[in-house]
């Protein structure tokens, strides 16, 4: 099943991922087209190193990948494992939706019984 | 019934649903108060919740469990930390064992619901913020093969507007 293969940790390493705002802009911009690490590095008022960390982070949790492409890395975003994530969300937001059909299905008895 | 948003952010492992109601917000308070009337809406059709403690003052303790289609039970409990009624109720929601009771370690979620009046109705809104991903995880393998197949149906959807 899709939705259910996550193993112990995955999902952890994938939110953790993505509760960084650099991480998320990183992500973006992978998932947009493949940048090398420097030209990443680049856009953010931090280190080489620094940004570095942060994809290798992405990396762990299966949300980019890296290419080598003759001396550099390219990393590209991998949009099935944020589709995952959201989906799982997403299951709990229709888990609502439903209760509130319910909800109003016992409001309109309600009025049906008093009126 | 109408649901107005509903909001998903996989950073902050929250989700925000609105909806709004022909009802008056006394009306829709009700259905979180009257436990009889909780129970036909809280849990799945497939998985119906019973609660067999209901106590909906602040502070109050809630247990309850979920019956399955082969008849197996899955308990879980409240804790009602605010009540503003008929507008705020906050409420935390956590897993138990087979006692009914609380388990030691286990994260709950924490609900925040609003009841605002409108035209004639009245808008609910409830934010759930998860501690962690297995508590979402959880919560959701908890009686939803329902939504489970409907989610299945929505991937097929992604991806054919992704094709």
């Amino acid at each position: 099943m899709v939705v259910d293969d996550w193993s112990d940790g995955e999902l952890d390493r994938v939110f953790h991922a993505l509760a960084d705002p650099t991480r998320r802009d990183i992500l973006v911009r992978t998932m947009r087209a493949g940048e090398s690490v420097s030209s990443l590095a680049g856009h953010y008022r931090m280190s080489f190193a620094a940004v570095q960390k942060h994809v290798a982070v992405l990396e762990r949790a299966g949300l980019v990948n890296k290419q080598r492409h003759g001396r550099e890395q390219i990393v590209h975003g991998d949009p099935e494992t944020l589709r995952r994530a959201t989906t799982l969300l997403e299951r709990y937001e229709r888990l609502w939706t439903d209760r509130a059909t319910r909800i109003a299905g016992i409001l309109a008895d309600e009025e049906g019984n008093t009126t | 019934m109408t649901v107005l948003d509903s909001t998903t952010d996989p950073a902050t492992l929250t989700m925000t649903f609105v909806a709004e109601f022909d009802a008056a917000p006394e009306a829709v308070w009700q259905v979180w108060e009257d436990p009889r009337k909780l129970e036909r809406w809280w849990g799945p059709p497939t998985y119906p919740a019973t609660f067999t403690r209901h106590e909906f003052v602040e502070g109050g303790e809630c247990r309850y469990h979920m019956t399955g289609p082969e008849g197996d039970q899955h308990h879980a409990w409240w804790r009602i930390e605010s009540i503003g009624k008929p507008h705020t109720l906050e409420l935390t929601d956590g897993f138990a064992g087979d006692d009914g009771e609380p388990l030691p370690g286990d994260e709950p979620v924490t609900m925040r619901v609003t009841f605002e009046p409108t035209d004639g109705g009245t808008r609910m809104t409830t934010v759930t913020h998860f501690v962690s991903t297995e508590q979402l995880e959880k919560m959701l393998e908890m009686g939803m093969q329902e939504g489970m197949r409907l989610a299945m149906g929505q991937i097929d959807a992604v991806l054919a507007s992704a094709a």
